[in-house]
């Protein structure tokens, strides 16, 4: 019955290589779900997914912004940056492969295990990605 | 609602200043009509509002003394951190001894109830296989912190008794076997650190009926001084890893083994909870989390400097045996029911109009000026936008939107004032080269700011 309204929209930037705030943006859509009351089940999957997308903005790309569109029945996160892009996206989505410089994976990240998460978090799942101008990831999450 | 809270307001202190509201960290306070108001529901009784408050207008409300009258065996059930502020001054014989001067027929010390659920917790945590860490049910201003903001977690929380109510359930039994009373004549009190172990002993609880009582430590504290010198002994029964329960550590150390992390101070577990949200510190086995400085030794209703409250009760536990080898039989199962959480931050019950009020919580958040300065009585500017969207606020409690406003009018105001009567043909005061009339008004419209005329000047 409330399907016409317009879904709830945050825009939040992320910006590259910036590793204290990165997370901060997918702790903020969490924070929002929990207010409105989302199932934490629900929750947990969109959070890890955010956060995924969200670090390798941070960590692969030039920056970017997360983009969550919240209805009741659906949550989509569009993660938007402005590249270099990602040349093999097959490759990309395999478990274990990454492109982390060392210094990356001492700090805990670059097991290349971010986009087979997210893929295990989403209902649908998009990657558009040019080389030298940037991806579009597009996580699709049913409230059910 | 129906919650009982331990930490009051005492009007007639109260400032109506914002030091409590920017504190709490479930933002539970706002100041309204010049005085501060906990939101019951969110309140977790940690106890930050108390040590925050420059005029002391924040209490801790629990039983007094006179509490004893009720029952014909009393029993006291001291924290672990209880003898800190004693430790130096009095040897542990005597600080529990002094005890029995208040009117206490018998003393049962929370440490040795400790030894026992840590022994437990070892257990538990050796079978566990399920989402990791868990974390500690002792403090219960986390356990409400965690109810309260960080509902995902609740499931974490280690679903066994605390360290206070078995020392209740075992005293008590050890009460009707020394008298041959009915367990309801005798009457346990625990001696408490801090706030939430007051709310906490009051909560109605599935399981384990915990003390009868809780006596903040504060309303003792002067009387057990006068009386340490000339006390008598009681023999303790507890060891130095029960007794480590009253500083930051010492709860970890008497499981043992394993990775177990310990964290103190509010903001610090919150920001270790939030981690745990994320998937971090999966690796970790067990947290330790405790809301105040130092841990309990740094409760809010403790007198001595928290550190050095630490430093005498490392002292003190050093000449202790490390801990009971013969530990009391629990008598019963230490299980507890899981934790629920407190939706207490939940926009609406209904997620769609709830998505709709957070849509113009946000809309409304973005005409605030972000200065979180907390002149509206809301915490900051977020929190204000959110009391707006519940109807308890409006915008213009924000002083810099009032401001706009104001302007705006005393704009309007001088326009109008410019304005003519069409009967009238001349300025009023007919002063040679005024050109006011009907048109001059427009001066004063469009964007220029910033020296525009005060409005009352
Ligand atoms: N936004 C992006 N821009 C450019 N390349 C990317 C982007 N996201 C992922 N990649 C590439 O895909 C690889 C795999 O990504 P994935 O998130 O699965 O693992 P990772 O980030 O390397 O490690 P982990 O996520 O486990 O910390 C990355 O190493 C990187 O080469
Ligand atoms: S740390 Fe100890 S004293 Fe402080 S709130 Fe928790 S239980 Fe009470
Ligand atoms: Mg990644």
């Amino acid at each position: 019955m409330n399907e016409a309204r317009p879904p709830l929209e945050l825009t939040i930037p992320v910006r590259a290589w910036d590793f204290l705030a990165g997370g901060d943006g997918a702790a903020r859509v969490r924070q929002v779900l929990q207010q409105v009351g989302f199932p934490p089940a629900v929750i947990r999957r969109v959070a890890i997914a955010t956060y995924e997308a969200e670090m390798n903005i941070v960590i692969h790309s030039q920056g970017g912004e997360l983009k969550a569109q919240i209805t009741p029945a659906v949550i989509t996160i569009i993660a938007r940056d402005t590249g270099p892009g990602i040349p093999d996206i097959d490759l990309a989505m395999q478990e274990g492969y990454s492109t982390a410089p060392r210094e990356i994976q001492e700090m805990g990240f670059g097991a290349g295990m971010g986009l087979p998460n997210i893929r295990r978090c989403a209902d649908e799942l998009a990657i558009d990605s040019m080389p030298g101008k940037g991806t579009v990831i597009k996580i699709v999450i049913y409230n059910r | 609602m129906g919650y009982f809270h331990s930490v009051r307001l005492e009007e007639d202190k109260c400032k109506g200043c914002t030091n409590c509201i920017k504190h709490c960290p479930t933002e539970a306070i706002r100041v309204r009509e010049g005085k501060a108001r906990i939101i019951q529901e969110r309140c977790i009784d940690c106890g930050e509002c108390i040590r925050i408050c420059p005029n002391h207008a924040k209490i801790a409300v629990g039983d007094g003394l006179e509490a004893l009258d009720a029952y014909r065996y009393r029993v006291a059930l001291p924290a672990p951190a209880f003898v800190s502020q004693f430790a130096g001054r009095a040897d542990l014989e005597h600080i529990l001894g002094a005890l029995l001067t208040l009117g206490f027929d018998a003393v049962y010390e929370v440490a040795l109830a400790a030894e026992v659920v840590a022994r437990e917790t070892r257990r538990y945590l050796d079978n566990y296989r399920g989402k990791k860490p868990l974390i500690s049910p002792a403090c219960p201003a986390v356990v409400g912190l965690i109810q309260v903001r960080f509902p995902s977690l609740v499931e974490q929380i280690l679903p066994l008794v605390t360290p206070m109510d078995l020392a209740a359930r075992l005293a008590r039994r050890e009460g009707v076997r020394a008298t041959g009373l009915p367990p309801e004549a005798i009457g346990t009190f625990f001696l408490s650190p801090c706030p939430a172990k007051i709310t906490a002993g009051r909560q109605p609880q599935e399981g384990m009926a915990g003390p009868d009582g809780v006596i903040p430590l504060a309303a003792i504290y002067g009387d057990i001084r006068q009386r340490l010198a000339t006390a008598p002994s009681c023999p303790s029964r507890a060891g130095a890893s029960g007794y480590g329960w009253g500083h930051s550590g010492g709860e970890n150390a008497s499981i043992g083994g394993r990775r177990l992390l310990e964290v103190d101070g509010i903001h610090h577990v919150i920001e270790v909870l939030t981690q745990i949200e994320t998937g971090d510190f999966e690796d970790i086995d067990y947290i330790e989390a405790q809301a105040c400085p130092g841990g309990c030794v740094g409760g809010a209703l403790m007198v001595r400097n928290p550190y050095l409250a630490r430093l005498e009760l490392r002292q003190l536990t050093r000449e202790l045996p490390a801990g009971r080898v013969d530990l009391p039989d629990p008598g019963g199962s230490l299980a507890m029911a899981p934790v629920q959480p407190r939706p207490a931050l939940l926009l609406d019950a209904d997620l769609a109009t709830a998505l709709e009020k957070m849509r113009r919580l946000e809309a409304t958040q973005a005409l605030l000026p972000g200065l979180d300065c907390g002149s509206c009585g809301s915490p900051n500017c977020r929190a204000l936008a959110e009391d707006i969207v519940r109807g308890e606020a409006q915008d213009t409690d924000c002083v810099f939107v009032l401001r706009d406003r104001v302007r705006v009018l005393a704009e309007e105001v001088v326009e109008l004032a410019r304005k003519l009567p069409p009967s009238m043909a001349q300025p009023e005061r007919g002063s040679d080269n005024e050109t006011a009339g009907n048109s001059g008004a427009s001066e004063f419209t469009g964007p220029g700011r910033g020296e525009s005329p005060g409005p009352g000047g």
